[in-house]
Parts: structure tokens; C-alpha cells; sequence
């Protein structure tokens, strides 16, 4: 693999993080707060992220089983909607960015320098309406306004209780998928530290369409639960697009399924494991017209699948997620070969497999304050190919920080954040092919309304 | 020996401490026993915005609700299995709280788990000293429900007319009777009688030994007296099996064919 090959992969990698930092679409619903009056803390344990009162709410349609849930009931001034920003401070610094030896001089040559940059900043905001449109009948609509961008993060509507059974719901439109543990409701912000990367992984030098089960996907889900949510399941068969709006590039439907049971464990509260897994096929060439791909033509499919268990663990004012994956991908996605051109596959091509797993640990000190811990990882394997160096794509996070609401209302939420993460790139580093190394530091605030 | 005497006073110096920070109110649900500091935190939680920090129903939510939310200082519940006046068995709390509080702005709070519903009794019990200085009365017996005839729904039918229920609740069972407008609840706020022919599931849980209940119990702190003394068990079934019709009258189910299901005991 040359080093330009690793510098695209690098660059990758970080603008992708960035992205996808940029692109966080947390949740935290003060339209339901208004709308039955109670506090942010009823569903969340910390908001965004749920407790299982409020996954039950959403599991329920967004319903109590009241009679407040027809919207009939609220007064015609009742606007369900709510926005999210973040206004913080925050410093990053990674140890390895390629830079022009000389300034300014495109052809004084590259060298590996530490860049840091810090500064005042908005993420951006993220708008949600939803709640029911009749009982039984559910929507999510989230529009994302960035600095410089916008997009639909999800909108769906869904089918509640069908056949007045819990265990029957119907979704269709984008949505995220039902995740082990959202990484939509994660508790912190910093760049490095935002999102689940296992979620987004996908090994050095692999052309899967398919990124991961962090992205919101187009589709249609079965779902359903017993009353007081402790077992759940789901079912989603959505396109091969990663989610992108418009028909599908290529011409087959993933699968998603998530299965989970709580349990409650006397004198420490109730504890929940899991199982899910993600499987599908992604084309490896198109029909072209000057080059360019014609949606619908994807063809030479390759499989893939992502497979874990997780668990959510209460030990008191402790929690503790554990998260595991094991990933897959075809030697054709892995080597981004067609797979009408087989001998352009390296000598001892393999499909790229690789583990990987976070921890997350809270303390509800009250539920005012949260303190928070992660650390993830990822290890390959298997590389697609022999000649990509073994850990090439290994990373490693950590994250700790708290939140702390001094306004938490059934109106709205204000939270003060600060947290600190770093990330451990193994031997991606644009030129030396060391360890890529980013922190980040960020404090400010999180408000709701 | 010396080491078994300390660790004898140890363990008995622990369990009076653990007594004492869980309050001297005893609270127990089948197997479940209330921890009372526990429930304060689970209280801080769910509760504090509609019920208040003192637990006199004066929470940020509360002007933005109605009906009111509980005073639990006073102690006066609605859903009893105790006569009128009496204070609540444990499990009556507990069911309340699990199965939700219909038409009102208590949802069900069965996914929490059943040691924190406990809990958040024991919590509860702490802001009036009723419960530490009385003990809730015998539960009602409720007696086998006789078959459902149209006999005993016409002598339900009269008796809803002689007993006066339709002053509050309407000739036809629809909330609307003369005495509808002019009803407060034991804090002066208007109150709305229940319409019977409206939907399946009332306050105090939607079975037909729920709504017996609810006829021999009183719904305290409202003007729902109890007909303990004023009706014979049959008399009461009687009732139930008339208010059956008004709700068939209007096309609805009967409770048997209501969903979601209510909550139970055994959850």
C-alpha cells in the first residue's frame, strides 16, 4: 500500500470523524415534556440519552397509554417541536497533519507536523418534530441545519400497536436503526469523543457502500415489546444506499435485527443484554454512462455483515454499556475490486474481518449531574490485503467528561458540558505511518427548547 | 467468642442504622421491601415536577394540570382497597403507580422495575405522619361477580336512578348530570365525574372488582362517596353490570375487549 493510499485513508478517516461530529443528531424531545409535563428526567437519564421509562414511551409511538396521547387532546396552540444547539468552546490537536515544509509552498514537500486549533463554535442546530398524528400513529421529522450544510436526518412515520398487540409496529421512512445503544442519545459532544466508531467502522482500503449502523437508514421496520419494554425486537429491511435519499444505487435491500431482555436483578436495578446484527450485499461496479454511475444498476454484489451482543448494566447510581461487533466484509468490498475483475485482486486477497467494543460508564450522582467515562476500540484481524500493515486501522478512544443540568424543566434543558477524549489511530499518520493521535478538549453549553 | 460479640453488636448496630435511614415505615409489597432514601432519589426523578419537592401536589407542572396532582401530605387516596377514609394498603399505591392514573396526567409507571415502585412508596409514605401513626383498615372483600343478566342490568338501572349517581354522572352515564358544574374536589378545585360511557378504563383499574371497588370504597378526596352502607354487595354488581351498557350503548368495548391491558399485581 503506498503512502499515498494511507493519506487518503487518513484523510478519510478524519473528515469523516469530522463529519460525523458535525452531523450529531442527539435527541431530546422538550414537545413531549411540554406536551405531558413532566421533566426532561422522566425519560432521560440524562437527556438525550433514555431510561427505560422513556424507551417505552418511544417504543409506545410516543404514547403514555393515556388519554393525553391523541393530539385531539391538546390545545390547538400545542406546536410539537423542539431545537437543539450547542454552544462551546473547544481546542483540538492532532500530532500528525501533513503540512508544506514551507508555508504556502505547494512544492517545498510534505512533513508530519502537530497542528491545534481552538476557538468559539456552534455545531449547528438540529430541529425535531414529532409525536402522534392520531393514536396509534407516530412521526419524526429531523431536519439538520449545519454551518454550511443541510439535510434530513430522518423522517418516518409509523403503524403503533397493530392488532392492539405491543409486539406489532410498523415503520417506514428514514430512521435510525435500532441500536444496541443510540449512538444518536450519546452523552458526549467533543469531536473525538461523539460517536461510536464501531458504528461507522470500515477497514483500510474497503469501497463498502454500507459504513456502518450509526447511519440513519431508508426502509421499513417491524418492531415490538412487552408493556414495560423489557423485551424488544426489530426488524429492518432497508436499502443498500447508507441511507442516502433517492433511489438506491444498487439493486438489493439489507437486513437489520436487534433483539434484547432486561431483567431485574434485586438490590441493583435492571440490567439488559442483546443481540443484533446487520446483513446485506453491496455491488462492487455499475452501469456507467461517460463514467459516471446510473442509479439502480448496481451489480457484481458482495456480502457483508456486522454481528454483536451488548449490555446495559445497573449497579446503583453506576451504569455501565458494554458493546461488542464483529465485522465482515467480501474480499472484493475489502480490496474496492469489481468482482467482474477478480484478477485485479492482490496476491492472498482476503474478505477484511475485525472486533471491536466500547465500555461506557456513568454515575448519576443526581439527576442533576452525570458523570461520563468511554473508552472504545477497534482491532482488525484480517486485512484485505496481506500488504496493509496488521494494525493498520486499529484505533483506540477515550472519553470522560460530565453534564451537569442546572435547568431541567418540563419547558426546556440546559445542560453545562465538559469533557475530554483522545484517539489513537494506529500507523495512519500521512507520511510516517505512525500512530494518528487527536485530542480534544470542549466545554460549553447544551440547551434545549 | 470476643470476635463473635463484635460481630453479633455489628450486625445489630447496621440494622438499626439501615432502619433508621430508611425511615421506621415499614413498606413491603409482596416480596419487595421499600427503602425510602432510594425512593427519594427515584422521587427527585419522576415525580417532583408535578407532585413538588414536599409532596403537596404543588410541582412546576401542577398549574398546567387537571386534574391536580396528589397531595400526598394529606394522605388521602383515591384507588383504595380500604374503606373511605381509611389510608391505603401498600399494594393499592402500588398499583396506582404502576397502572397509571386514567384521564388524569399520571401515566403508568410499570418500566420501572417493581423494587423502584416500592421504593418510590416508602418515599411517598414519608410526607404525612398518618402513616406513621395509623394503620390502613381491612381491605374490601370483594364477593364472586354474579353472571352479567339483562335482570341485573335492569336493577342497576334503577338504582343508578334511586342512589343519585345521575345527579353528578348523567342519565346517561355521560359526566353531565345537574351536579356536574358545581363539583370541587377536598382542595376546592372543579372536578369533572367520570363519563361512564366515554371509554374502558377507569381511574381506580378497568376490571368489573375494580369498578365494585370503586362503588364500596369511595374515591377520597373527591366527591365519589362510598355506598358500602348504602348498598348490598348484589346491588353494587348490579351497578357495575348497568354501567357495562352505558359504554355498549355508545358503541364502545367492554372492558374484556379494552386494550392495552391493565396492569396487575402479578406484573
Amino acid at each position: 500500500m503506498g503512502i499515498a493510499a494511507i493519506k487518503r485513508i487518513g484523510t478519510q478517516l478524519l473528515l469523516g470523524a469530522a463529519l460525523l461530529a458535525a452531523g450529531r443528531p442527539a435527541h431530546a424531545i422538550p414537545a413531549f415534556a411540554r406536551k405531558y409535563g413532566l421533566p426532561c428526567s422522566a425519560c432521560h437519564e440524562a437527556w438525550p440519552m433514555l431510561n427505560n421509562f422513556g424507551q417505552t414511551f418511544k417504543d409506545n409511538g410516543y404514547q403514555l397509554g393515556n388519554d393525553r396521547d391523541a393530539p385531539i387532546y391538546q390545545q390547538p396552540a400545542y406546536w410539537p417541536i423542539m431545537f437543539r444547539v450547542t454552544p462551546t468552546w473547544h481546542r483540538e490537536s492532532n500530532n500528525r497533519v501533513a503540512v508544506d515544509q514551507v508555508p504556502g509552498t505547494g512544492t517545498s514537500g510534505l512533513v508530519e507536523s502537530t497542528v491545534t486549533a481552538s476557538g468559539f463554535d456552534v455545531g449547528g442546530i438540529d430541529i425535531v418534530t414529532a409525536g402522534t398524528l392520531s393514536k396509534n400513529i407516530s412521526f419524526f421529522v429531523q431536519p439538520f441545519i449545519g454551518n454550511s450544510s443541510a439535510g434530513l436526518a430522518q423522517a418516518w412515520v409509523r403503524l403503533d400497536n397493530l392488532a392492539k398487540s405491543h409486539w406489532l409496529n410498523l415503520k417506514m421512512g428514514k430512521f435510525e436503526l435500532d441500536e444496541p445503544i443510540s449512538q444518536e442519545r450519546t452523552l458526549t459532544l467533543s469531536n473525538t469523543g461523539v460517536l461510536y466508531y464501531n458504528y461507522f467502522f470500515t477497514p483500510p482500503g474497503d469501497s463498502n457502500f454500507f459504513t456502518g449502523i450509526g447511519n440513519d437508514q431508508l426502509g421499513v421496520e417491524v418492531s415490538g415489546h412487552s408493556s414495560n419494554d423489557y423485551t424488544r425486537y426489530s426488524v429492518a429491511v432497508v436499502n443498500n444506499s447508507n441511507g442516502a435519499t433517492g433511489l438506491p444505487a444498487g439493486q438489493t435491500y439489507n437486513v437489520f435485527a436487534n433483539l434484547n431482555q432486561g431483567f431485574e436483578v434485586p438490590g441493583l436495578g435492571l440490567q439488559k443484554v442483546g443481540v443484533y446484527g446487520f446483513f446485506g450485499e453491496s455491488p462492487t461496479y455499475f452501469q456507467t454512462n461517460a463514467g459516471n454511475r446510473i442509479p439502480g444498476t448496481g451489480t457484481g454484489n458482495r456480502s457483508f455483515y456486522r454481528a454483536g451482543a451488548y449490555g446495559q448494566w445497573y449497579l446503583g447510581k453506576f451504569d455501565f454499556q458494554t458493546f461488542y461487533e464483529h465485522g465482515y466484509d467480501n474480499v472484493f468490498l475489502g480490496n474496492s475490486v469489481a468482482a467482474n475483475q477478480a484478477s485485479k485482486l492482490p496476491a492472498g486477497a482476503v474478505g477484511p474481518t475485525w472486533n471491536g467494543g466500547f465500555v461506557e460508564g456513568h454515575y448519576d450522582y443526581n439527576p442533576r449531574l452525570i458523570l461520563i467515562s468511554k473508552y472504545e476500540l477497534i482491532r482488525m484481524s484480517r486485512q484485505a490485503d496481506p500488504s496493509i500493515r496488521s494494525n493498520s486501522g486499529n484505533l483506540d478512544t477515550w472519553t470522560v467528561g460530565y453534564r451537569w443540568y442546572p435547568i431541567m424543566n418540563p419547558r426546556a434543558g440546559l445542560a453545562w458540558v465538559q469533557e475530554f477524549s483522545r484517539i489513537v489511530n494506529a500507523g495512519t499518520a500521512p507520511l510516517s505511518r505512525k500512530d494518528d493521535i487527536s485530542n480534544s478538549y470542549l466545554m460549553g453549553f447544551d440547551f434545549d427548547f | 467468642m470476643r470476635t463473635k460479640i463484635i460481630l453479633a453488636g455489628s450486625a445489630v448496630f447496621f440494622f438499626l442504622l439501615s432502619s433508621l435511614s430508611s425511615g421506621a415505615q415499614q413498606t413491603q409489597v409482596g416480596n419487595f421491601v421499600g427503602n425510602a432514601t432510594h425512593g427519594k432519589a427515584l422521587y427527585q426523578r419522576y415525580c417532583i415536577f408535578c407532585h413538588g419537592k414536599y409532596g403537596d401536589g404543588t410541582g412546576d407542572s401542577a398549574p398546567y394540570l387537571d386534574p391536580k396532582p396528589r397531595d400526598f401530605t394529606k394522605a388521602t387516596f383515591k384507588c383504595r382497597s380500604t374503606p373511605s377514609g381509611s389510608l391505603p394498603l401498600d399494594s393499592d399505591l402500588y398499583d396506582t403507580i404502576s397502572r397509571g392514573v386514567h384521564a388524569s396526567g399520571m401515566p403508568s409507571w410499570k418500566p420501572l422495575i417493581r423494587q423502584e415502585r416500592v421504593d418510590l412508596i416508602a418515599y411517598i409514605k414519608t410526607f404525612s405522619p398518618r402513616f406513621q401513626e395509623e394503620k390502613p383498615a381491612a381491605p374490601l372483600v370483594i364477593p364472586a361477580e354474579p353472571p352479567t343478566s339483562a335482570e341485573s342490568e335492569k336493577r342497576g338501572a334503577e338504582l343508578f336512578q334511586s342512589m343519585n349517581c345521575w345527579l353528578c354522572h348523567g342519565k346517561e352515564g355521560r359526566g353531565n348530570g345537574p351536579s356536574a358544574s358545581s363539583l370541587t374536589d377536598s382542595k376546592g378545585y372543579p372536578i369533572t365525574p367520570f363519563d361512564l360511557s366515554s371509554g374502558t378504563r377507569f381511574k381506580c383499574g378497568e376490571s368489573d372488582q375494580g369498578i365494585f371497588r370503586d362503588l364500596m370504597t369511595g374515591l377520597d378526596g373527591t366527591p365519589m362517596p362510598s355506598f358500602a352502607d348504602a348498598l348490598k354487595p348484589d346491588q353494587a354488581w348490579d351497578i357495575v353490570h348497568y354501567i357495562h351498557t352505558l359504554r355498549a350503548a355508545k358503541g364502545r368495548p367492554t372492558p374484556a375487549q379494552a386494550e392495552p391491558k391493565a396492569e396487575s399485581k402479578t406484573d
